[in-house]
């Protein structure tokens, strides 16, 4: 059938299954919305920003595993778009944003709304398109999602200039695309897999380190089989969590900067570490000079260029997180033999002593709510079955310590950019993809602000997410670091000026709640999740002075972590170093 | 370590960039670079000529290999190998030099491709040590222009970098 390029946007969006877009109109995009105009199989989400429509498409691939899409016009539109691809790059996110262009032959000339598309988003996507002929708009589309979504995951961008959107040829939709150049390799080579099954089996202080690679392969099945059946102790990194459930007897909590005492303990003491889709990023690993000097380092990910990068690894493992775990599984089953069970007895004592120094612990109060608290009701509320996205701060640490994933999926933050302001619009696309799960944005007064406008988006929806605003007037974790770090010195690192939020979530027709006492913090979580068909912003004042622990400074290893400074005030630097 | 990395790109209007940019963005050493055609028209050739530890130089050789655009890539200088570069120099050449000059081209197994009554323009390949070895002889004061090709390299034997 002979269709405009327009058309073959939409009508090769409807034959790669997708089910919604992300997208806001402009100039060069017109012909593609002009298609979209008439039909209902691909549903067209309008955001008020384009970074919004990003972030969303995001959180919708992460809360999924489906490729996220994103519509946009040139220019601006595009630039817009750039937060929210880098924040899916960093993370290895499966998304495809399709951009209008300037018509062909505008291309160079400096036209209205035009920017060099493919050279802006270069460096922060895994591959990027500008389609040169309506002949191959249908096949650079098919290409698109297949990079996408294979492999190490990442965003891919097609630039469609306006005149290509015009143009007719006969469409048919690829059925599969090869590319000469890109075969990603999913099973782990078979002699590498003894050696790791070997070395695991013969250690004597073993660790099991991973990282979103489980959660974006869907292995977190296979590792909970793997732990249970090696009985090794298991921390998950930041993007890691719900890997392995956090309640598992064999979990030691989240590892790094803001990770507990005895998850970064077992982690410089260890001898072996099977490390699976988590990339020793610095946040993790504090200063690599420290960075567990006696383990022999096993390490799987699907990107060979990830292997090797930051530390030096004994056996290099390139596939698919669950395959790989899988033919694990197998080679120790079949190796016969079984753990050195005196030795990890003795191991796990040596765990259990730093777990003794509950470093999560803190110090609740009548007066004023704890923000970890809010947290930890949250999870009461909501059965620890939420979706919970958040932005970054103190508050996203807090979301991540003490929230308590059992499921993988369900924790939604931007963990390499880090980027403010990814929540709430995550929360959108999150909701849009479970509309019957409760869905909770953690966030900060500060965050909130960023991409505030998609309060507008959730009415247009209905979509009934909870934000959960831990307002402690602060842009916290600067406050917390300029208190550390700088003498005290809070330069600019206050909000000034804050608005009402519960008048700001009423005008843009939702229910507001401010809560400020500790004993209301449950009785308004639990009035906020009742009502299931409406966005109830909660405004939760917080502790102004709490701070994030335990804590690696930049610089150290991770035995020299910070922990919580005792009652009395004294400040965490004059204080012993675990 | 320097290192000569020979790449088959698909002859697409964004690789080059992407390649550069990969050095720029990842803070690794470009000593030289070169592009052309090949006798496939969906490909180009390029060799890049790089500088760094062990562990850069499989960085480097990793993160090209994750580019869409990069076909195949070998490390030239992990076998026996051929190093090619062609260098142009323009020099001042009166009176007595013309003819020292002259001497050094022909020890250097270079050719004299241009002349007029003040200057010569000097033709020389070879590996870029021999390249180098020549420019130093020639006093810098007389120089009037550099042009070097950067690197192209070719793998001995029966070792081809081919799709
Ligand atoms: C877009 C962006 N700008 C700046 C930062 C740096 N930054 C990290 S945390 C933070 C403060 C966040 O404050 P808030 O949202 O109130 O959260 P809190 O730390 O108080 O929980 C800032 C400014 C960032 N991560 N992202």
């Amino acid at each position: 059938m002979e269709l405009t390029g327009a058309q073959i946007v939409v009508q090769s969006l409807k034959d790669e299954g997708v089910e919604l877009v992300f997208g806001y109109p402009g100039g060069a995009a017109l012909h593609i919305y002009d298609a979209f105009y008439s039909q209902e199989d691909v549903r067209h989400i309008l955001v008020r920003h384009e970074q919004g429509a990003t972030h969303a498409a995001d959180g919708y691939a992460r809360a999924t595993g489906k490729t996220g899409v994103v519509l946009v016009t040139s220019g601006p539109g595009v630039t817009n778009t750039i937060t929210g691809i880098a924040t899916a790059y960093m993370d290895s996110i499966p998304m495809v944003v399709l951009s209008g262009q300037v018509p062909t032959h505008l291309i160079g000339d400096d036209a209205f709304q035009e920017v060099d598309t493919v050279g802006i988003t270069r460096p922060c996507v895994k591959h990027n398109f500008l389609v040169r002929d309506v002949k191959d708009l249908a096949e650079t589309i098919k290409r698109a999602f297949y990079i996408a979504n294979s492999g190490r995951p990442g965003p891919v961008v097609v630039d469609i200039p306006k005149d290509i959107t015009a143009q007719r040829v006969e469409y048919t939709y690829p059925k599969e695309v090869r590319i000469r150049s890109y075969a990603p390799v999913t099973k782990g080579h078979s002699k590498q897999i003894n050696r790791a099954a070997d070395l695991l089996l013969n250690a004597r202080r073993p660790i099991i380190y991973t990282g979103g690679g489980v959660v974006l392969a869907n292995a977190a099945r296979q590792l909970t089989a793997l732990v249970d059946k090696l009985g090794y102790p298991c921390t998950n990194t930041l993007m890691g969590l719900g890997g392995l459930p956090s309640d598992h007897p064999l979990f030691l909590g989240m590892l790094g900067m803001h990770g507990t005492y005895e998850a970064n303990m077992a982690m410089y003491e260890c001898d072996v570490m099977l490390s699976v889709g988590a990339r020793f990023d610095d946040r993790v690993t504090g200063d690599l000079a420290k960075f567990s000097p006696k383990a022999k380092i096993i390490h799987v990910d699907i990107d060979p260029a990830s292997i090797g990068k930051n530390v030096r690894v004994e056996v290099p493992i390139v596939g698919d997180a669950g395959e790989v775990l899988d033919q694990l599984l197998v080679a120790i089953a079949s190796s016969g033999s079984l753990p050195r069970r005196d030795d990890l007895d003795a191991w796990w004592k040596m765990i259990e002593s730093w777990r003794g120094r509950e470093s999560l612990a803190y110090d609740l109060s009548d007066e004023v709510i704890k923000p970890q608290y809010v947290v930890q009701k949250l999870h009461e509320v909501t059965l620890g079955d939420a979706y919970v996205t958040s932005d970054v701060g103190q508050h996203q640490m807090w979301a991540a310590q003490y929230y308590g994933f059992n499921k993988p999926r369900r924790w939604i933050n931007s963990g390499g950019l880090g980027t403010m302001g990814f929540g709430l619009p995550a929360a959108i696309g999150v909701q849009l993809a479970h509309p019957e799960s409760a869905v909770a944005c953690v966030t900060g007064e500060a965050s909130i602000m960023m991409c505030i406008q998609e309060l507008s988006t959730c009415k247009q929806y209905d979509l009934p997410i909870k934000v959960v605003n831990l307002n402690n007037r602060y842009m916290g974790m600067v406050r917390q670091w300029q208190e550390f770090f700088y003498d005290r010195r809070y330069s600019h690192s206050y909000m000034d000026s804050l608005p009402d939020f519960v008048d700001l979530a009423t005008s843009f027709g939702h229910t507001g709640l401010r809560v400020d006492k500790p004993g209301d913090v449950e009785g308004a979580l639990r009035e906020a999740f009742a009502q299931k068909d409406r966005l109830v912003f909660l405004d939760f004042l917080t502790d102004q002075t709490e701070n994030v622990y335990p804590m690696i400074a930049a610089g150290a290893g991770h035995n020299e972590m910070v922990l919580k400074p005792a009652n009395d005030g004294t400040a965490p630097a004059e204080r012993e170093l675990a | 370590m320097r290192r000569i990395l020979s790449l088959l790109v698909e002859n697409e209007p964004g690789a080059l960039s992407r390649i550069a940019g990969l050095f720029s963005a990842r803070g690794y050493n470009i000593e030289s670079l070169t592009v052309a055609p090949t006798d496939d028209d969906s490909l180009s050739r390029m060799t890049i000529v790089t500088h760094g530890s062990e562990q850069i130089i499989e960085q480097i050789t990793k993160q090209l290999n994750k580019l869409i655009d990069v076909v195949r890539l070998l490390d030239l200088t992990e076998g026996r190998h051929i190093e090619r570069e062609l260098l142009l120099l323009k020099v001042v050449a009166q009176g007595t030099d013309r003819e020292e000059v002259k001497r050094l081209v022909d020890i250097f197994r270079g050719r004299i491709i241009d002349v007029d009554g003040e200057t010569y323009t000097i033709e020389l390949t070879g590996p870029g040590d021999k390249l180098n070895a020549f420019l130093e002889t020639i006093p810098s004061s007389s120089v009037l222009e550099v042009v070097r090709s950067g690197v192209s390299g070719i793998a001995r034997g029966e070792r081809a970098l081919r799709l």
